[in-house]
């Protein structure tokens, strides 16, 4: 049952193995407070989302299970926009902007909504979205980490160096797309570099 | 029967006496001019704001150093990593980094060189395969890259040769952030439409295009403002001679590139006051002016990054010139031979896979 829970931290993780929900990762990963709100609102998205569509997968009719889906996710992305908006400070939800919405049609939650919650049981589903979801949360905030250190030479807001020119390309869209690519490469060469050593 | 004398082997059988090595070299050569002279011409040129290498001799110099020597220990240090064999003894390292610094203001701060030169290997080459596996020109790639990390240093920092035409009729000012001829010319074109209405706005564009142009000579021995190694035309056309010469550059690329600059720089409407005046520019100013002659000798035709075929070739040359001009004339910026360039390298194999020969008896 806890290998529901960690195979979406590393082995199975929603944005360098399985590639979804790249888009958001694109967009929010421009600074580490920006990939935290995210990955925070997508997590609490996914583990709610799966409870419920798991509660109700006997319920749903084949035919029309994605629309289930979304009313399901649409019900709580409004209520975490809701939310995010009422306790957290306004320059968070303004720097997401369309993108907490847009949650609606992540890939990673419809994903696990169809692969997963409706074929499963409740706790199952649960350590599940959890799992994926803070794999999520970590892989945008190691983009972000690169992206906000080397874009606006801050971490966290704070400058990092007193002397480090930051390059203003990598806080931009350019940027993460290079960073993505190149996490998504080193990855792939550590997932190699595994199944080599245990082959030979 | 001696087995010795029948060798089998795959194709090619016969080698020519040309390798990346002779090649590169021969592209060394061809800028070589135009770099020393860009150093000689910009030798006071210093970085904006204070800094450690403030007190520093022959600053571009110094840069172009940097450049070079950054591309080829990046280079070194990723083939060492990769496991294959390190070579930067063939030079095409070396080109890259001096086109990079050849294309960069002569005052940026010191780290500029090292991040490009680094972007473009380390990115624009090796994330791709390395040497001939490129989509973009190496050196292009990491001057989009800095000009949109470090917007000020690259885009309002320029030099001014001290006894250039525009310092001397500028009096007593020792300012030398300048815009470079493109920008002196395209500027003043926007304010134009403040102005009280002309009766005749032909004349208007004319006086006002006159008024800021820089003259020809000026432009020929690269006496004006702008990056390290693109001012002087006639240096630069004197090297791409060369190469053609040697057969490493062929003119489907560079010729069809320039006239199509010419004619459209000539012909393209300009709105003047809510009139659009055509067939009134310079073909001349913009031929000489900005980066073209080196672009289009020396980035253009980068064997990697242009199409295979000649009639390729051409459509690639004309495509680089259209988007040169329209970049020029119709855009936020002065000049456009980079990204014009780079986004006809993204076409290539399109254009390639159109162009490409009939076999010999195959149907059509």
């Amino acid at each position: 049952m806890l290998g529901e829970f960690t195979k979406g931290l590393i082995r199975r993780n929603p944005i360098f193995v399985l590639m979804v929900g790249l888009c958001p990762a694109l967009a929010t990963s421009n600074s580490i407070n920006n990939a935290f709100a995210m990955g925070m609102a997508a997590t609490t998205v996914l583990l709610c989302s799966n409870v419920i569509i798991s509660l109700i997968r006997k319920a749903i009719p084949r035919g029309v299970r994605l629309g289930c889906y979304i009313v399901v996710i649409a019900s709580f992305v409004t209520m975490v926009e809701l939310l995010m908006k009422a306790f957290f400070p306004p320059e968070v939800s303004e720097a997401l902007g369309i993108f907490i919405p847009l949650i609606v049609v992540n890939c990673i939650i419809i994903y696990r909504a169809e692969d997963f919650a409706s074929k499963n049981g409740l706790l199952a589903s649960a350590l599940d979205g959890l799992g994926m979801g803070i794999g999520f949360t970590g892989a945008l905030m190691l983009v972000a980490v690169f992206r906000e250190g080397l874009g606006s030479g801050t971490l966290f807001g704070l400058k990092w160096s007193m002397t480090y020119e930051p390059a203003a390309a990598m806080a931009q869209a350019p940027g993460a797309f290079l960073m993505l690519g190149l996490l998504l490469g080193l990855f792939k060469w550590l997932g190699m570099r595994k199944k080599v050593g245990e082959a030979g | 029967m001696d087995d010795r004398k029948f060798i089998v082997s795959s194709s090619p059988h016969i080698r020519g006496p040309e390798d990346i090595t002779r090649i590169m070299w021969a592209v060394v050569v061809a800028l070589a001019p135009a770099v020393v002279w860009g150093i000689f011409v910009f030798r006071d040129a210093r970085p904006a704001g204070t800094r450690w290498c403030h007190w520093m001799p022959l600053y571009p110099a110094f840069i172009a150093a940097l450049a070079v020597a950054t591309a080829v220990a990046t280079e070194a240090a990723i083939q060492r990593l990769r496991g294959i064999r390190v070579t930067i003894r063939d030079g095409s390292a070396i080109v890259t980094g001096l086109l990079f610094a050849m294309i960069i203001s002569p005052c940026v701060p010191w780290f500029v060189p090292i991040v490009g030169s680094f972007f473009a290997i380390a990115i624009g080459k090796h994330c791709f395969g390395g040497l001939g596996c490129n989509i973009w020109n190496p050196a292009l790639i990491a001057r989009a890259f800095v000009l949109s990390s470090y917007v000020f240093p690259l885009t309002s920092v320029w030099h001014y040769p001290a006894d250039s035409i525009t310092m001397r009729l500028g009096k007593e000012t020792d300012a030398i952030t300048r815009p470079t001829p493109l920008a002196a010319v395209k500027d003043p074109l926007k304010s134009l439409n403040k102005q009280a209405e002309a009766a005749n706005k032909r004349a208007l564009l004319e006086k006002v295009r006159a008024d800021n142009r820089t003259p020809y000579r000026d432009l020929l021995f690269g006496n004006i403002g702008g990056c390290l190694g693109e001012t002087s035309a006639l240096l630069l056309l004197l090297g791409g001679v060369f190469l053609m010469l040697r057969g490493y550059v062929k003119w489907q690329i560079p010729i069809p590139y320039l006239a199509t600059v010419a004619l459209l720089g000539w012909a393209l409407p300009v709105k003047v006051q809510g009139e659009w005046i055509a067939f009134a520019g310079d073909p001349v100013f913009h031929l000489l002016a900005g980066g073209l002659f080196l672009g289009a000798f020396f980035m253009a035709t980068d064997m990697v990054t242009s199409p295979i075929t000649k009639k390729g070739m051409i459509i690639f040359g004309i495509g680089c010139g259209l988007l040169t001009v329209i970049i020029r004339i119709y855009s936020g910026y002065p000049e456009g031979v980079c990204y014009s360039i780079l986004l006809m390298n993204t076409a290539v194999p399109l254009i390639d896979r159109y162009t490409k020969p009939v076999k010999l008896g195959a149907p059509r």
